[in-house]
């Protein structure tokens, strides 16, 4: 008695609650126009939350939004048309892919002005480090060749003496 | 050659303060506060309920003079807070019309009935699709708007006495000014 309980409990332990993940729910004519829904509001960003796109967040402001682009959608506004729209509402801000104007400039361009600045200066370095070694004067040059033999003379030779 | 040695040594110590100096500018701000996409633009077109009675209100209805426009909602812990602040400003005289936003009319009216009512002009926006076009993302906000229905500031958060001396007032008063102007040269 006590065991068919027991595996009772364990059975009842294994049936799966279904929790909705979220409750809005939108019915599209076209499968064309819910991959263009499901994109839009995973690059739109909630203007609420610090960094999460429309698809994620269950803010309000973010339901009333998907709601919005879903309408929009609805109405035949084409993509670009649509993050205008919410542009023009919430700013750039609300946008995944900011736009390239003077202000976004460094974020565009930065990392490739960076790379090339860090490519110069190393091939500035190596020339340098190059020429240097290339451009020994004469009397180095001697004293050079004259510790070199002896070490030479030291290391190649000691059976001889 | 010392000389660029020594310049090169430094050159971790500067990139440091350099760091540091940006990371403390930083310090200060407040990643939650947007700016808004409609400042000096003309605030959008809406027919809405007034919260008393049943008269509809557009953008039209509500211009020609300079206002503070506050999106607010029983819902909003923090407008409670700022609602002793606004009802003061009303008692001065400052034209506060009030934005109900995706609220419910019954508890806004007792809402006001209780804490008093700062507002001469209540919009009813139920849906929050007047907000939505405003780009409002949340409540308390609050709007200066000028008597041409131009938008000239947007305040997130809640108005205090503090930071109505300190940035709303000198807007308010400068766009009545602007009007004041407007008035005598006609």
């Amino acid at each position: 008695m006590n065991t068919a309980r027991k595996y009772l409990f364990f059975l009842f332990c294994m049936i799966a609650v279904n929790a909705p993940a979220s409750i809005e729910v939108y019915e599209f004519e076209t499968e064309e126009e819910e991959q263009r829904f499901q994109l839009l509001i995973a690059e739109l960003r909630c203007p609420k939350c610090q960094n999460q796109n429309l698809a994620d967040s269950n803010a309000e402001i973010a339901k009333d939004l998907k709601a919005r682009v879903y309408k929009l959608i609805n109405q035949g506004k084409s993509d670009t048309e649509i993050v205008d729209y919410l542009i023009e509402r919430y700013g750039d801000f609300v946008s995944y892919r900011p736009p390239v104007k003077p202000s976004t400039w460094l974020l565009w361009f930065g990392p490739f002005a960076l790379f090339f600045l860090v490519g110069v200066f190393l091939l500035w370095r190596t020339n340098r480090v190059d020429k240097s070694t290339r451009d020994l004067p004469d009397l180095d040059r001697k004293k050079l060749q004259q510790v070199l033999s002896r070490y030479s003379n030291e290391k190649n030779t000691p059976e001889d003496k | 050659m010392a000389e660029k040695k020594t310049l090169i040594y430094l050159l971790p110590l500067l990139v440091f303060f350099a760091l540091a100096g940006l990371l403390f500018s930083s310090l200060g701000n407040d990643p939650r506060l947007l700016p808004s996409a409609k400042i000096g633009k003309t605030l959008p077109d809406f027919t809405l309920p007034s919260l008393y009675g049943d008269e509809a209100l557009t953008a039209e209805s509500i211009s020609g003079e300079v206002f503070l426009l506050n999106i607010w909602a029983t819902w909003c812990p923090s407008c409670r807070v700022e609602h002793p602040v606004l009802n003061q400003l009303a008692k001065e005289g400052v034209n506060i019309y009030g934005l109900n936003y995706k609220d419910n009319a019954k508890e806004a009216l007792s809402y006001l009935k209780q804490l008093g009512n700062p507002y001469k002009i209540v919009i009813r926006d139920d849906s929050g699709d007047f907000g939505l076009d405003l780009g409002v993302y949340g409540a308390p906000e609050t709007y200066i708007v000028d008597a041409n229905n131009r938008i000239v500031y947007r305040h997130v958060g809640v108005v205090t006495k503090e930071n109505w001396i300190s940035t709303l007032q000198p807007l308010y008063e400068s766009a009545r000014e602007e009007l004041s102007v407007k008035q005598v040269v006609q």
